[in-house]
């Protein structure tokens, strides 16, 4: 049992932060308080891309870098020390892996190098407005019609699908059965006539979500992916593919350390926050949960390496994770005090506003409300422990 | 990195496993803390021959060279056997305190017969008033002679009336719980002028106040150097966090596999009380609180031998963790167990009262986050 990393891993992790500090848009390391532009995502892709790095855990012949377990890791553990803007996960996570494992060639040869690319922008149709925690219940209707097929519903809940070119879509092929086995999966252009993309302004103020109505919406028959009605063998198969990650542990030691830094700034009758020690305890408590979490996560990528696949205990990477990044910015926003009430506009709406307040008080708020979704998506933390009493424990 | 164990790591688990199987069931647990002496001298000869009392120490005094997790893996079979006899305070606390920082003449007198099982050692550290720091010390080491001469009280020895020798801090110079001038001496518990005052604890364990009035000590009773005694009491109750994290999973583990257990088969409403929502959900945050414990538990024992500022945020983070998980998943397992979590002829209880001890052992909760708090980051 040890826990160094080879002199290897460490010239590695020294290479990696070097090409960040080297080519990460400068631009894009300003503070700033709006919401990141499609653009703003595509130039670091497009960095990441050209220098073959953009998908780390895709293998070499579909033009992954071929790292290990470890070395994904580390380049995740730079990318967050240095504050980068994520990779989104809609392409190169979600979708990739599932195209490799069950499109057809002219699918792969197709859409695998314009994710790689960043040519095509992703989005995931799966909620629907009946359908959260019970996914298979969904009603989107997909009916043939000669090559086509013809597609009705309302997805919900669709991540930055006003900037998507192409939706990955669970549609209902079927009525018969159980509900998962009418199940199918679609790719869908967004360009398509009878889609509309309304958005949602979430309790921060941003637009990150959408309603996507298809109305009549004609979807070429080959745009099918594995066999009709397998769909719902295609979304567990997506949802428990990548999970290094989901933890966030390197994001959350960068918040921990800006959560330190305001402390240090905010005075309690002339004495640094963070030596007030009801407030340090809070810290300290956040801190060793999340020096937990870190061990757990490496157990993990441990178990990984080796060949012994995570389970359904990286469950625990997700529910763990996800309080740790809502406590976080819960105690960011009570460290800054009364400077967490001025709102900050998320859109950029071109209406003035005062900005008052030191800088790092800006947005902690939003930050705050916006997190709070980290416990809902991706299967809520209640569904993770289900998996967990079941797979795990046998209940 | 690796979390693996190695060959010789797996074989000493399976040796230890089969121990507890072999003689350390629970009926024959609860007779060895229901007698008199509460600890059974033949299991402790056993631990010898077996080689547990060896493990940690250097080959050269008999010892079999094994590390920190050699000490977990022993430590954590025995948490889920709930073993009774002194392997902590003995072998980690005062046998890693002699190996570190003993003289020669003290190591080549006294490791044999601690490793041979014929002498067994307790850590005599805290007193009434020191609460849970080590550097609050009131009992007096004065310079007579060439020698000292011991005086004050200690409190809640664990393994005290069990010792034959003791290791105990006294301040030879300064005051309070300044961090000078404290130094550590080997005591002979029955030189003239100590008393033991015995008793059982809650946990079925065995502990003593033990007092010191103007006792003689030799000038070679003097264990590390004079004045500068708090470091090594501080990385020797350190080492014994680490041990006892280790023991302090295996317990965890118990206690929830013996509710998930009793969570399947008993029937009410003419259901398994495990299919409902609220006591999954319950397990499964017992279940998280269990890994989160390991993965502290093997990162203190990872960290434990490097430097003093790592050393001490790896053992205050993980006594903080493994404080509030056998709490929570203590009063779990006695709660979803029902009444049969009340009654003293189930194991579960059992496990419940020896994680509440050991909360209380080598520091609190709260301690160890002020501890943790005010460490430098690695």
């Amino acid at each position: 049992m040890n826990f160094d990393f080879s002199p290897e891993e460490n010239a590695f992790r020294e290479e990696v932060s070097q090409f960040i500090s080297d080519n990460y848009p400068k631009h894009l390391t300003e503070s700033r308080r709006a919401e990141f532009a499609k653009e703003d995502f595509l130039s670091w892709h497009r960095v990441l891309a050209e220098k073959g790095w953009v998908a780390p855990h895709w293998p070499e012949e579909f033009g992954g870098p071929g790292w290990s377990v470890t070395q994904r890791y580390i380049f995740d553990d730079e990318c967050a020390k240095a504050n980068t803007l994520i990779v989104l996960p809609f392409g190169i996570t979600m979708l990739g892996p599932v195209l490799m494992h069950y499109a057809n060639d002219a699918q792969k040869a197709h859409y695998l190098p314009r994710i790689l690319s960043g040519e095509d922008w992703w989005c995931q149709g799966y909620s629907e407005p009946g359908s959260g925690s019970d996914l298979a219940s969904l009603k989107t209707k997909a009916e043939h019609d000669g090559d086509d097929y013809v597609v009705n519903g309302h997805k919900i809940w669709t991540t930055l699908a006003q900037h998507a070119d192409w939706m990955f879509c669970l549609v209902r092929t079927s009525q018969e059965d159980k509900p998962q086995k009418g199940i199918s999966f679609l790719l869908i252009d967004m360009n398509s006539p009878g889609i509309e993309v309304r958005p949602i302004i979430t309790i921060d103020g941003s637009h990150e979500v959408n309603e996507v109505f298809l109305t009549d919406v004609r979807v070429p028959a080959e745009n099918l992916v594995g066999e009709e009605g397998n769909g719902w063998g295609i979304a567990k198969f997506l949802l428990g593919n990548e999970r290094t990650g989901i933890a966030g542990v390197a994001r959350s030691k960068n918040a921990v350390k800006r959560l330190k830094e305001i402390s240090c700034a905010e005075l309690v009758d002339g004495e640094p926050l963070i030596e007030d020690m009801d407030f340090k305890k809070k810290i300290s408590e956040l801190e060793i949960d999340l020096l937990a979490l870190e061990y757990t996560e490496l157990r993990t990528l441990a178990a990984e390496s080796a060949g012994r696949g995570p389970g359904a205990e990286s469950s625990i990477l997700k529910i763990k994770g996800t309080e740790i990044q809502q406590k976080v910015t819960e105690l960011i926003m009570e460290a800054v005090g009364t400077y967490s009430l001025p709102k900050i506009p998320m859109l950029d709406t071109g209406a003035n506003y005062n900005l008052v307040g030191p800088d790092y008080s800006h947005g902690v708020s939003q930050s705050y409300f916006n997190m709070r979704k980290t416990a809902i998506y991706g299967g809520t933390n209640e569904v993770q422990r289900n998996i967990i009493a079941k797979f795990v424990l046998g209940l | 990195m690796d979390f693996d164990f190695t060959e010789e790591q797996t074989l000493l688990r399976n040796m230890v496993q089969s121990f507890v199987q072999d003689n350390y069931d629970f009926d024959s647990r609860m007779k060895i803390v229901r007698s008199e002496t509460g600890m059974s001298r033949e299991n402790w000869s056993q631990f010898a021959e077996l080689g547990l009392l060896a493990a940690p120490f250097d080959e050269s005094f008999g010892g079999l060279g094994g590390g920190a997790v050699d000490t977990m893996i022993i430590t954590e079979e025995f948490g889920k056997g709930l073993v009774t006899e002194p392997f902590l305070p003995t072998v980690v606390l005062c046998g890693g305190l002699l190996e570190r920082h003993g003289s020669d003449a003290q190591k080549d007198m006294h490791l044999p017969p601690l490793i041979g099982g014929e002498k067994i050692w307790a850590l005599a550290y805290s007193e009434p008033k020191s609460r849970f720091n080590p550097a609050n010390v009131q009992t007096t080491a004065k310079q007579d002679g060439d020698g000292f001469v011991l005086s004050g009280l200690k409190s809640v020895v664990n393994g005290g009336p069990w010792a034959d020798y003791l290791i105990v801090s006294a301040r030879t110079s300064g005051e309070g719980w300044q961090q000078d001038g404290i130094s550590l001496f080997i005591v002979d518990k029955s030189a003239d002028g100590v008393a033991s005052q015995d008793y059982e604890t809650i946990d079925g364990g065995r502990a003593a106040d033990i007092s010191f009035e103007n006792v003689k000590l030799s000038p070679e009773s003097l264990l590390g150097t004079l004045d500068a005694g708090l470091p090594l009491l501080e990385e020797a109750l350190d080492y014994g966090i680490a041990a006892i994290c280790g023991e302090a999973i295996g317990g965890m583990h118990k206690a929830h596999q013996a509710t998930v257990e009793y969570c399947k088969t008993r029937n009410q409403f003419g259901v398994a009380i495990g299919s409902f929502q609220a006591l999954q959900h319950r397990m499964v945050d017992m279940f998280m609180e269990y890994e989160q414990s390991v993965s502290l538990t093997y990162m203190v024992n990872m960290h434990v031998g490097g430097d003093a500022a790592s050393r001490t945020r790896a053992a205050s983070g993980a006594k903080v963790q493994i404080g509030k998980a056998g709490r929570y998943i203590g009063q779990s397992a006695v709660h979803l167990h029902g009444g049969m979590g009340m009654s003293e002829e189930l194991n579960v209880g059992h496990y419940f009262k020896r994680l509440t001890a050991i909360d209380a052992q080598l520091g609190s909760i709260d301690y160890h986050l002020k501890r943790f708090g005010s460490s430098e980051a690695a």
